[in-house]
């Protein structure tokens, strides 16, 4: 019987950790939706984000006006990355804009690191840090921070769905997403739209820059795991909002029961097969997500929820 | 409605277009002159073959071609007597002047409903008057009310261009630049799409210019036609007139006089009639 309770606490940790996921998968959703820009810069934006937000903690600001007045800077980074770089991209090659993208995340990156300097900052906003202890002997632990972390999650998708299917500014976005020429066409400026996504993508790169911060700490390879968010989107689509949420959780969840069952389930079978005893294995919660990702790309790739390409006969 | 009586009145020219000159890329001069008028409640049609620049010029008046990298480097363009060179698209939709691009171009991820909804999105939150037009829309257009819920990309090509001028519609514009709205149909619905196109122009006094290479069809709804070519508008007039001229019959009617001429006979003939003429 505590077994079964220990399988559910592996695979509600996973389920959590894959809410984090989601939340950074999330920002490349939106960029990538209203402007078919696969946006390198995210992770550095998550943590451009979380580095001003804790800067300005440090600066003995309460919690709201740091998050007001960060907000309002990202909103000033979208309005300037679309004046100086996307305004000048307009029809130009995906490849091209992707390039621009890795060249703002580089920027950005130097940056922040010149603003804030590179030292890691703890954060702390209040979010509870207990365990509960679940079941007639309390064999199950929940962290509180992770169940927090994953209602912030939801509710934030939850908004955003609604927001993109029965808004008028959510439709123009798909729209622009669809067709460039068209949306200018009927009168949508692309230029107002390309800023309210990026200021989007800006606010929850704070929220997920806020959550992930307050877990390790905000540090410069906060960007690095933010490209964890890669695989996600393969499984689940990079045109999908609820994609990218269901890709984060199964990411999430397979990485740990893959790190638990699997590790020793793949040593067996390798030393049954070697001959070799008392192998053991580590280290599959680091690659799983990418070897998973590599499947779907070979069996499905406009992942779970994608967009099929229409191509009619 | 007074429509008949508002496009026998010679000074409403909705839109005049005044010796316009285009060049893409700094250095590719596609529009060498190019001088038109729409008048109110008209259908006027611009007809040429391929590269004539037709469709340069509708992007010219809608200001579409800053994506393409071509500039209006020459001339003016007045709309309803107001110049709109430097004006956005979007400023122009508001106006009342709106494209119909050639392609149709429609939203493929989004619901043939939600397309047409986009097409409203100048106007703002006016909920009662953008439902009311849906609905005037399906009155036109029964065939998108039946497929209202299906992605734009999997209907016909019939039912996208149906769905592009809908969408158009939606801008409760003045006027509607209809590209090429019969590329890619079969004749039979290509004639359907003019009918109701014609319907539209007669009972909600929208004032069309269309761009056609099929100039037979064009010529049968349109009142006024000019023909472009090389850049150039090269004869103009009224379209019966235009339908009974011996070289428009010849060169774009397919109505050769004597007997049957090889393609190549007719280039050079016509190459010689361009420059004496």
């Amino acid at each position: 019987m505590s077994e079964f309770w220990f399988f559910l606490e592996v695979l509600l940790s996973g389920l959590f950790a894959g809410t984090m996921y989601s939340l950074v998968a999330l920002g490349f959703v939106l960029i990538f939706k209203a402007s078919g820009v696969f946006n390198f810069a995210q992770g550095t934006m998550v943590l451009f984000a979380a580095l001003c937000f804790v800067g300005f903690l440090e600066m003995g600001w309460p919690v709201a006006v740091a998050a007001i007045v960060t907000v309002g800077i990202m909103v000033a980074w979208a309005y300037s990355v679309e004046r100086l770089v996307l305004r000048h991209l307009v029809n130009q090659a995906p490849i091209i804009l992707f390039m621009a993208t890795i060249g703002i995340a580089f920027f950005l990156e130097g940056f922040a690191e010149f603003i804030w300097g590179s030292d890691v900052h703890p954060l702390n906003v209040g979010i509870p840090n207990d365990a509960w202890f679940v079941g007639p002997e309390g064999e199950m632990m929940i962290q509180q921070f992770d169940l927090a972390a994953a209602i912030i999650a939801g509710l934030l998708v939850t908004v955003l769905a609604l927001f993109f299917h029965y808004t008028r500014i959510g439709r123009a976005l798909r729209a622009v997403a669809d067709d460039h020429q068209a949306a200018l066409s009927v009168g949508i400026p692309l230029n107002q739209i390309w800023v309210i996504v990026w200021s989007v993508a800006g606010f929850v790169a704070l929220v997920a820059g806020i959550i992930w911060g307050s877990r390790l700490g905000v540090q410069f390879a906060l960007s690095i795991i933010a490209l964890k968010a890669l695989p996600v989107l393969i499984l689940g689509g990079f045109t999908s909002v609820p994609g990218a949420i269901v890709g984060g959780l199964i990411i999430g969840a397979g990485e740990k029961l893959a790190e638990i069952y699997g590790a020793p389930a793949i040593a067996e079978l390798v030393s049954y097969m070697s001959g070799i005893n008392n192998i053991s294995l580590g280290g599959v919660e680091e690659w799983f997500a990418y070897v998973l990702a590599m499947f779907f790309l070979l069996f499905r790739p406009q992942g779970l929820f994608g967009e099929r390409i229409i191509e009619r006969v | 409605m007074s429509v008949a009586t508002e496009a026998t009145a010679p000074e409403a020219a909705l839109l005049r277009v005044n010796n316009i000159e285009v060049i893409y890329d700094h250095v590719i001069l596609v529009l060498r002159g190019v001088s038109l008028e729409v008048e109110k409640g008209g259908i006027v049609a611009l007809l040429g073959a391929n590269g004539a620049g037709k469709t340069t010029t509708l992007k010219a008046i809608s200001n579409l071609l800053g994506t393409e990298r071509g500039e209006v480097t020459k001339g003016s363009i007045e709309f309803e007597g107001v110049n709109v060179e430097a004006s956005s698209p979007n400023a122009l939709v508001k106006r009342g002047c709106i494209q119909v691009m050639e392609g149709r171009h429609c939203f493929e991820h989004l619901t043939v409903e939600e397309n047409l909804l986009t097409g409203a999105f100048t106007r703002g939150g006016d909920r009662a008057g953008i439902q009311a037009d849906l609905e005037m829309v399906y009155d036109y257009f029964p065939r998108l009310k039946d497929r209202r819920g299906s992605q734009a990309g999997y209907t016909s090509g019939g039912e996208q261009q149906m769905c592009a001028i809908g969408r158009a519609l939606m801008s409760r514009p003045k006027m509607v630049l209809l590209d090429e709205p019969s590329m890619g149909l079969a004749p039979q619905l290509v004639e359907q799409i003019f009918e109701i196109v014609k319907k539209i122009n007669e009972q909600e006094g929208v004032t069309i210019l269309l761009a056609e290479q099929n100039t037979n069809i064009a010529l049968k709804y349109a009142r006024y036609g000019y023909i472009l070519e090389s850049g150039r508008v090269v004869m103009e007039g009224a379209a019966d007139t235009l339908r009974n001229n011996e070289d428009v019959k010849e060169f774009y009617l397919g109505l050769g006089g004597e007997g049957r001429k090889s393609f190549r006979d007719v280039k050079q003939y016509r190459r010689r009639k361009r420059w004496l003429g």
